[in-house]
């Protein structure tokens, strides 16, 4: 039983983290049709700053239960990069999706230095801050608060960004421009506009995620070109462009590699890419994805 | 002017070991690998239109072919490492292959870079089989029959072998001009330019594009074999995604319309990355403003602005 709780819980904790990246590439392809390499730099972007930001606010004299909030804000605040790279995305709208791609992944050799450049080569990490809340027990097992916490705020988002694209008018326009760029541009969308919005708002759900989970793993080098493996399988898994397929490949991930880590830890990683080829092949276009031509 | 080119660039490289420092030429032999490497990839991105993000599966193939074969089973003829970890590479493109060429644009992509980290995850993690994270090494194979004995490592290298692989750069590369000028290469322009309309005419466009694969994952463990031989050790980074994206970096950067242009992208790649990393530790960034730059400004690569440059410079001579 205590497995089975051991289990649930670290892969809900790994999916949760692992959704909001996801949810960022998804907004992204779904309106932009850019598959973003640098989702998982955004996300050590994340990372980073919050360590720094967390350290900083304690030297301020900011209460240590307040750290959370601190990563919060500092994850948007460093997602507010978004425009800044969208620009220069915008220089390959119009060609072939190789551009794009490529495009992305010099974002990633550029970050990678970025990061080195600021942060220096060694892990940076929170030490035990998270352990401030102390533990709860779910079933049989005592959990850190802080990762049902991370759980419930992933939780919040996700619906917070259900409601959004679901409810507002903004999220409306944003799903028609989506669904037909042109059109949405002859009935006086700006589409400009909309773009900028949309990847800003996938950046910051990559900086949030990484900020949440750096009271738990330290902020490293490796972190961008991990990740990303990780977040395309959940995408793919998922469907790419569905935010509900983003769900249900997060926790199919989280939950595999949870797993495979407790049972037989050669096939973390491979277990994964053993699913993501296995619907690939049964359901090109992922679980609950649109079939592709 | 191309064959003009190509046989400037041959003697120019036939000429290096006797000009520059060993230090160079160490430098050079990589990029061979890599040119041989690309000239399959660019079958496969250039001529067929199927970008993948994977092939460094083909590559770390390759190279765990030259180590597994000299180090473990006790193989050193050069030829015969090539032959069998070519056709290893064949016979692992087959299912990947078949799997893959189902799909185009962003979902081979993914597809394929979902198998080249299926590769490397297996690299990684089994490290009785595969040495993990360190690797196997990879010994001095014989070439031709002959070992070399009284040379040392270096001498080796910029000797015999590096003539040996310019000679394979040769071949290979005059093979792949015939492939992609004859019936079949058309096929395959065909069928990238307009996958329907070439189906209608009798293109049977996935298995042609199933044939390209092959031939370009041959290429791939070619040009790992050599890249093994050169470092004397297969690792797992090898097979990681980060590499397959150098190798598509390569290919743009030298220009991929052109049949040249992976050669040109593989030999600026080495010796830009080389003089970045002797400069900067920060050679990364460097490394993604030139492909920002060339994405952005000059989407046909250093050979389409040598085309642009060779083209003016006629109509100049022409108007005088």
């Amino acid at each position: 039983m205590t497995a089975f709780f051991d289990i649930l819980i670290g892969g809900v904790f790994h999916a949760a983290v692992l959704f909001l990246v996801a949810a960022g590439l998804q907004l992204v392809f779904g309106v932009q049709k850019i598959v973003n390499l640098a989702c998982g730099s955004f996300y050590a972007l994340g990372a980073y700053f919050g360590v720094s930001a967390v350290k900083w606010a304690l030297g301020a004299g900011v209460p240590i239960p307040l750290f959370l909030p601190v990563l919060l804000a500092s994850g948007v605040l460093v997602g507010l990069i978004g425009p800044a790279i969208e620009a220069l995305l915008r220089t390959v709208y119009h060609r072939d999706e190789a551009f794009q791609l490529l495009l992305t992944f010099a974002l990633v050799l550029m970050f990678q230095d970025v990061l080195r450049f600021f942060w220096g080569a060694n892990p940076h990490e929170l030490g035990n801050v998270s352990m401030e809340y102390g533990k709860v027990a779910i079933g049989a097992v005592q959990v850190p608060t802080y990762n049902v916490l991370v759980i419930a705020a992933s939780i919040v988002i996700a619906l917070g960004l259900g409601a959004f694209l679901q409810r507002t008018r903004f999220g409306r326009i944003l799903r028609a421009t989506a669904e037909n760029r042109e059109m949405s541009q002859a009935l006086g969308v700006n589409v400009n506009w909309m773009y900028t919005v949309v990847f800003t708002l996938g950046t910051i759900l990559g900086t949030v995620s990484g900020a949440l989970v750096v009271p738990t793993a330290a902020a490293s080098l490796d972190m961008p070109v991990e990740l990303v493996v990780e977040a395309f399988a959940v995408v793919v898994i998922g469907g790419l462009g569905s935010m509900r397929g983003a769900l249900a490949g997060a926790l199919i991930v989280g939950l595999l590699r949870a797993l495979a880590i407790r049972y037989y830890a050669e096939l973390e990683m491979l277990a994964i890419y053993l699913v993501v080829i296995a619907v690939l092949i049964a359901r090109p276009a992922g679980l609950l994805g649109k079939p592709i031509e | 002017m191309r064959l003009a080119f190509a046989i400037f660039a041959f003697v120019a490289l036939a000429a290096v070991p006797k000009l520059a420092s060993p230090y160079y030429v160490t430098l050079v032999l990589p990029a061979i690998a890599y040119a041989i490497a690309l000239l399959g990839f660019n079958l496969l991105f250039g001529y067929t239109g199927l970008l993948s993000f994977g092939h460094a599966l083909f590559v770390a193939i390759g190279a765990y072919g030259a180590a597994v074969l000299s180090s473990k089973l006790g193989l050193k003829s050069f030829e015969m490492i090539l032959l069998i970890s070519g056709l290893a590479a064949v016979a692992a493109a087959i299912p990947v292959g078949l799997l893959s060429v189902r799909y185009v644009r962003i979902f081979f992509g993914i597809l394929t870079l979902a198998f080249g980290m299926l590769f490397h995850s297996f690299l990684f993690k089994f490290y009785n089989l595969t040495g993990g994270d360190t690797g196997i090494r990879v010994l001095r194979p014989t070439l031709l029959g002959m070992d070399f004995k009284e040379l040392d490592k270096t001498a080796f290298l910029i000797g015999p072998f590096y003539y040996y692989c310019l000679a394979l750069l040769v071949v290979l590369g005059l093979a792949m001009w015939r492939i992609v000028h004859s019936p079949f290469g058309l096929h395959l322009a065909a069928a990238r330019e307009n996958p329907r309309k070439a189906e209608y005419l009798g293109v049977r466009v996935r298995l042609f594009r199933l044939i390209a694969f092959l031939i370009s994952a041959f290429y791939c463990a070619v040009g790992g074999v050599i890249l093994g031989i050169n470092t004397g050790q297969a690792d797992p980074e090898l097979a990681y995604w980060t590499h397959s994206g150098e190798l598509v970096f390569m290919t743009v950067l030298g220009g991929f319309a052109n049949f040249f242009g992976p050669l040109i992208g593989a030999f600026s790649f080495i010796f830009l990355k080389s003089e970045l990393m002797g400069v900067t530790q920060y050679w990364r960034f460097f490394l993604g403003v030139t492909l920002v730059l060339i994405v952005v400004l000059f989407p046909r690569g250093l050979a389409g602005i040598g085309e642009d440059a060779w083209s003016r410079a006629a109509r100049k001579a022409r108007r005088s």
